[in-house]
């Protein structure tokens, strides 16, 4: 199974696209497969490191408004851009989560919140770059004299950076560093006790996903050719957190499967307005309280397959 | 001067109804080391029903009582039908389980309310009083003299009742106190139906000044939140003082500096105290260095 299971999803990512009808669902898959990378990243901190993000929209954010601003106003390459964005988003990380992760509490929880709040609310004012609260639109991207338009092409794109992604955080967790995640999730005390430095794991695991996010951010911003602030909000950060729960804590396909079910919610819901907010106040409840492992691990619990 | 009164005078009063969110973060957070992400709606929510209740045309006192009795009720059912039966998760747990709680009641107070800015007459007119060149609105003293009162009378429920001496006990020591005979599930509850009322208080204190909709939680919750930290998560004078430092500096910055940017002070101040006084101004022993 668990050798298998790398081959099984390029196969699906290369099958997809027979069963897309229209561009709706090319938009749709392509959707799961951006929150799929971000959450990806996110449950390494929340399933490994025991940290809750509330900001990671706001790290998005910053990719998202790297790549519409520094090609527009000062004539970047949008790929210099998205790794300026993804540079910055990390350093921010690396500077704010220092400090934390020598206390011991849930204190990145309330860090993550006011640095996505803020983000967000400078995104609002700085109207002169970023078009303020209606957004801007984003240059398209071009890599080597060709530019990559359409849900078809971008489909191909993000389902290669989401084999990328599986691949990368599996290899990860079977490494040094991984089995050091590994232990730090078992027991904090055990790992310290055989020498592991919980604050810079903590850390390095933190900086990681907030560079994924961001350059999700990029990637999502030129593939939708505009961006508002709305990216940046509280409220994508729970979404995503919501994804992590629901797919279940420290599994890699717990992430996908989470992904994939919340980006297609709020699609049914979509003509219930307010009624999105209430779903996903009660997903959150429901899976914390009934299912607090989330939906891969109990099943691979239940069938005797562990991850 | 008459400058400098003004933006003291709207920050106290803000800072005042910070405060009150701050109490209700402390207490739940000293009862079960949770924090309570549907604060804010519990300030929402008293602020909704208010407007509610009085536009249905219910006397004042009455509209007053079940303003702060539904959220209070709402805190309980917060508290018997999620925290309990999650009884055992890791905190990371509780603390979502209360996120989903908060957009919960947010999302059906706006499907019920609607998405609309509803107001409310001030409880004593609109008459400003002008004090040293500037004019205090008759709701601030409401507010504040509300605050005082119920912050004299929490100080004398934790230290002079039974129930009161019980909750701190089981801050203190939740299995300690569950073996001299406190029955600590009953603390809990206790707990949250308060926190809930002190919101709501504060939601219906400010809502005059303010306006309230459904969505006006988040930023008081969190602000109250950040009111909590800055005095020192877990103490009760901490987060006095914390709410009235919080909101006279938001009302400073956005006078003398950017109005525009009033909204990241709070934020920003919860950078400085964590990276230069994680206590916070109060706290003892709340973070341990690891």
């Amino acid at each position: 199974m668990k050798r298998l299971a790398m081959p099984l999803l390029a196969l699906t990512l290369l099958l997809l696209p027979l069963l897309l009808p229209n561009s709706y669902y090319y938009d749709l898959a392509i959707r799961m497969a951006i929150n799929a990378v971000i959450v990806l990243g996110l449950n390494l901190l929340i399933g490994f490191a025991g940290q809750i993000s509330l900001g990671h929209a706001g790290f998005f954010g910053i990719g998202a408004y790297a790549s519409a601003v520094l090609p527009t106003h000062f004539g970047w390459h949008p790929l210099a851009a998205l790794v300026a964005g993804a540079l910055a988003t990390a350093l921010l990380a690396a500077l704010v989560a220092k400090p934390i992760f020598r206390l011991h509490g849930h204190y990145l929880a309330m860090a993550t919140l006011g640095l996505g709040i803020i983000i967000a609310i400078v995104i609002r004012n700085e109207g002169m770059y970023t078009g303020g609260p209606d957004g801007m639109p984003v240059p398209p991207l071009e890599i080597l004299g060709y530019e990559i338009t359409g849900e078809r092409n971008w489909y191909w794109v993000f389902a290669a950076n989401l084999l990328l992604s599986v691949w990368l955080c599996r290899n990860l967790m079977d490494s040094p560093f991984g089995r050091a995640l590994r232990a730090l999730h078992g027991s904090e005390v055990a790992a310290q006790v055989v020498g592991v430095d919980l604050a810079r794991y903590k850390m390095a695991i933190f900086v990681f996903s907030a560079f994924f996010a961001s350059i999700m951010g990029s990637l999502t911003a030129h593939y939708i050719g505009f961006v508002t602030p709305n990216v940046a909000d509280f409220f994508h950060s729970i979404e995503l957190v919501t994804m992590v729960v629901v797919g279940g804590m420290a599994s890699v396909f717990g992430s996908l499967i989470g992904a994939v079910l919340l980006t297609a919610l709020p699609q049914a819901l979509v003509s219930f307005d307010g009624w999105e907010t209430v779903a996903f106040g009660a997903i959150l409840m429901l899976f914390m309280i009934f299912l607090p492992r989330g939906l891969v691990p109990t099943l691979a619990a239940r069938f005797g397959r562990g991850e | 001067m008459a400058q400098f009164l003004q933006f003291l005078f709207s920050g106290v009063t803000v800072g005042a109804g910070y405060a009150l969110a701050a109490l209700g973060f402390t207490l739940i957070y000293n009862a079960s080391n949770v924090i309570n992400f549907a604060q804010g709606e519990f300030i929402m929510l008293g602020g909704v029903v208010m407007v509610f209740f009085m536009h249905t045309g219910l006397p004042l006192p009455l509209a007053l009582a079940l303003a702060i009795a539904l959220p209070a009720g709402v805190g309980i059912l917060i508290e018997k039908l999620a925290i309990q039966p999650a009884k055992g998760a890791d905190v990371v747990s509780l603390i979502i389980i209360t996120i989903g709680a908060s957009l919960l009641i947010r999302g059906l107070v706006q499907i019920w309310f609607g998405k609309g800015t509803h107001g409310l007459e001030p409880f004593s007119g609109h008459a400003p009083i002008s004090v040293g060149g500037a004019s205090l609105q008759p709701q601030s003293l409401w507010v504040l003299g509300v605050t005082a009162l119920v912050v004299v009378a929490l100080w004398l429920f934790f230290s002079r009742t039974v129930i009161g001496k019980a909750i701190r006990a089981t801050s203190c020591n939740p299995l300690a106190a569950q073996l001299v005979g406190i029955d600590t599930q009953r603390v809990l509850l206790i707990s949250y139906a308060l926190s809930a009322a002190l919101g709501a208080v504060g939601g219906i204190l400010l809502t005059p000044l303010t306006m309230t909709s459904y969505d006006v939680g988040i930023m008081l919750g969190l602000k109250g939140f950040v009111a909590a930290v800055v005095g020192g998560l877990g103490s009760g004078l901490g987060a006095v003082i914390g709410g009235l430092l919080v909101g006279v500096i938001e009302a400073m910055s956005a006078g003398y500096l950017s109005s525009a940017y009033k909204d990241a002070v709070p934020f920003a101040l919860i950078f400085v105290i964590l990276f230069f006084m994680p206590r916070g101004l109060m706290g003892a022993k709340v973070t341990e260095r690891v």
